[in-house]
């Protein structure tokens, strides 16, 4: 923005903001089509991202049993005096699920917040 | 029993510290409402810790410290799979379940799937699951006591049954909140103490647990075999033998030769001081199969059980009604899935300290193997390993832990009950509350003291896997998919209830022959989550699928109400008709 030029400015008569949220927020209580396709929007997104996640853990979890099976010499790493199949299982395994749920917090609250704005938003 | 004066004093510590706390919370419940869901006004932090504090039961104090000294690196799915059970809760169920405004697992089917016929087939499973959880922590009560102040078995359930039936008719769920959180504080500190102590005497002790042997006594042992059990025998030298071995009587002798020996009731066997402990038959024997994974918890198929163990945990927790109703307390979505990862958070800490005393009860008090009562180890561990003052101490604050631990499952496992059975069945009144919580606290005591017990983590292990069978999929599918009908969801709860609670039965009648077709029949009645599972799941979802034209009409508004933050004004409380 130049110095010399004054900043533009919006005019409106009137805020039209309430009207509109009531509008949006009316359409998803009364299950209209546009309130009805927001709540599909909704649901398919957080749906997504639990799975995803989920798929996260699993993947993260099963593979222990199926390496170790697949890998037997594995048992015989050792790390700070303690093979590796314990330390995975008995230490590590409790910091990825937290991580994975804290991560899970995060961007379904962001998710809602989106869903939000856009029903309360009037852009 | 040293020391036996001062456990008893810690017992009772516990208990009353338990009965005035819940006398504090009885002068705040006034209304239906405080007593199913606490006026959902529980906020994550108190939540969190009355969860954590209730679901850590028996199971999770005795239990799991016990299968890793018997069965090494594969009983550690135990605890990651408790622990994981609530990242399914929190990334499938929390926000949406707590957003339903239901109060009750079989509300929450009423009000998904509008019918009252559904709600009583949903409410017959909650008190199935809560009264097959409830007989494990009965058990373990009788167990502790008897292990500790040698107290005959029937006296464990009564006194557990009476004190939780006295603070849930009390106060209902806003005064078992504080009592639950409080005990969350108390068994962590009770079982943290000791392992810390353990693990200082453990790194200052040369030995190792790997090696070709089992783990040998470090003093001369006497143990007496209760109950008639198979064992095996490494390397007999320094054991002898007083009793019925194989059928035959003997007297003072010892075992000619390694290999299997049946023991009968009443046998006693000496141990001299470093010769090898006999090992139940079919837990590994040798410290380098106990320390590698794939050999799964006894009997064939190592591989199909830890699976199964990890779907029973991974999902059984959603299907968990004592856990869920906590759910309800939350103010609202947000606080519910805040709540839930707090959960993870306290349960990760707490696990850290049964794994390492189920390393130290191999190492300390390896004749708990020979009978395969491994459950006792915590509460042996610490007299057992450091004797004297300190070790009378440690040992109290691990009764008064154990303790804490029947008693917050217990009352918890009650409420669910309780509010199941006078919401559904009777009148939905405070004092309908009250006679359901005496009926559904005492039918468990005589199943406790007739069912054979296994050890408590599997027992526990099979409810999550009826849970994991029935209210799971009703949940998850009621949460995320349109498609499902009362029809389907009755059909999946009937068939995943019959199927996983006929495994479980069998299971605790004595199982199935191992030998039989493989050892397939076996093992699936063991470990029956990883059939019945997806079997409850297909079943639902072809069920509702047959009976489409059957859809709720509503199920635009009701997914609106599940899914749609609280703050938009869709969210209606639901309560008990007066």
């Amino acid at each position: 923005m130049t110095s010399g030029r004054p900043q533009r400015e919006r005019v409106i008569l009137a805020n039209r903001r309430g009207a509109r949220v009531i509008r949006t927020r009316v359409e998803v209580q009364e299950q209209t089509r546009v309130g009805d396709a927001l709540v599909r929007g909704l649901v398919r997104a957080q749906l997504g991202l639990a799975l995803r996640l989920a798929a996260v853990a699993v993947c993260a979890v099963a593979l222990i049993p199926l390496l170790l099976g697949l890998f037997p010499q594995i048992d015989d790493v050792q790390l700070v005096g303690i093979r590796l199949n314990w330390l995975i299982l008995a230490v590590l395994a409790y910091p990825v699920l937290y991580g994975v749920g804290r991560l899970y917090v995060r961007l379904a609250e962001q998710g809602e917040r989106d869903f939000v704005r856009v029903v309360d938003g009037d852009r | 029993m040293t020391g036996a004066p001062l456990t008893a004093a810690a017992l009772l510590a516990a208990a009353v510290a338990t009965i005035g706390i819940g006398f504090y919370g009885i002068r705040l419940s006034r209304t239906t409402s405080d007593f199913l869901v606490a006026s959902r006004s529980i906020g994550p932090q108190w939540n969190a810790a009355a969860i954590s504090g209730e679901y850590l039961s028996a199971a999770s104090f005795l239990g799991v410290a016990g299968l890793i000294a018997k069965y090494g690196a594969d009983a550690l799915w135990y605890p990651v799979g408790f622990t994981a059970g609530y990242l399914g809760l929190l990334l499938f169920v929390a926000a949406p379940l707590r957003r339903s405004g239901a109060y009750t697992v079989p509300d929450f089917a009423e009000f998904r799937l509008g019918s009252a016929r559904l709600r009583k087939v949903a409410m017959l499973v909650v008190v199935v699951i809560c009264i097959f959880y409830l007989v494990p922590q009965y058990q373990g009560a009788g167990l502790a006591l008897k292990t500790l102040l040698g107290l005959p078995v029937w006296l464990g359930p009564v006194t557990v049954g009476a004190i939780v039936v006295v603070n849930v008719v009390g106060g209902g769920m806003r005064s078992i909140t504080f009592v639950q959180a409080f005990q969350y504080w108390l068994k962590l500190t009770a079982i943290a103490v000791p392992a810390l102590a353990l693990l200082v005497l453990f790194l200052g002790d040369a030995t190792t647990l790997a090696g070709p042997l089992p783990p040998v006594v470090q003093q001369q042992t006497t143990v007496t075999v209760e109950t008639d059990v198979v064992v095996q025998v490494a390397e007999p030298a320094g054991i002898t033998v007083t009793g019925d071995v194989d059928g035959v009587q003997v007297e003072g002798e010892a075992f000619a030769a390694p290999g299997r020996y049946t023991l009968a009731h009443g046998t006693t066997l000496t141990l001299a001081a470093g010769s090898a402990t006999p090992v139940v038959a079919g837990a590994p024997s040798s410290g380098d199969d106990w320390l590698a994974s794939g050999h799964g918890l006894g009997g064939s198929h190592p591989l199909y059980q830890v699976i199964s163990i990890i779907i029973a945990t991974f999902l059984g927790t959603m299907g968990l009604p004592h856990v869920l109703v906590r759910f309800y307390t939350n103010p609202d979505g947000t606080a519910a899935r805040r709540t839930a990862l707090a959960v993870i958070a306290l349960l990760s800490l707490f696990y850290l300290f049964p794994t390492l005393l189920g390393v130290f009860a191999r190492q300390f008090v390896p004749q708990l193997l020979i009978t395969g009562t491994a459950d006792a180890a915590v509460l042996l561990l610490p007299s057992a390993a450091i004797g004297g003052g300190a070790g009378a101490v440690l040992a109290a604050l691990v009764a008064a832990g154990a303790i804490a631990a029947f008693l917050a499952t217990s009352s918890g496992l009650l409420v669910s009950i309780a509010g199941a059975l006078s919401t559904d069945v009777l009148r939905g009144r405070v004092r309908d509350f009250r006679v359901a919580a005496v009926v559904g606290g005492t039918v468990p005591i005589p199943l406790a003291l007739l069912a054979s017990s296994l050890e408590l983590s599997r027992s526990v292990g099979l409810v999550f896997a009826v849970a994991a069978s029935t209210l799971c999929p009703l949940l998850v599918l009621g949460i995320w998919w349109r498609g499902l009908t009362s029809v389907g969801a009755a059909c999946g709860l009937v068939v995943g209830g019959l199927a996983s609670g006929a495994a479980t039965t069998l299971a605790v009648v004595g199982g199935v022959d191992d030998r039989l077709l493989g050892g397939w029949p076996a093992v699936v009645v063991g470990y029956p989550a990883a059939v019945t599972v997806p079997l409850a799941f297909v079943t639902m979802m072809g069920a509702s699928l047959l009976t489409a034209g059957s859809r709720p009409p509503e199920v635009a508004r009701i997914f609106a109400r599940m899914h749609v933050p609280e703050h938009l004004g869709m969210g209606v409380e639901r309560l008990p008709r007066e």
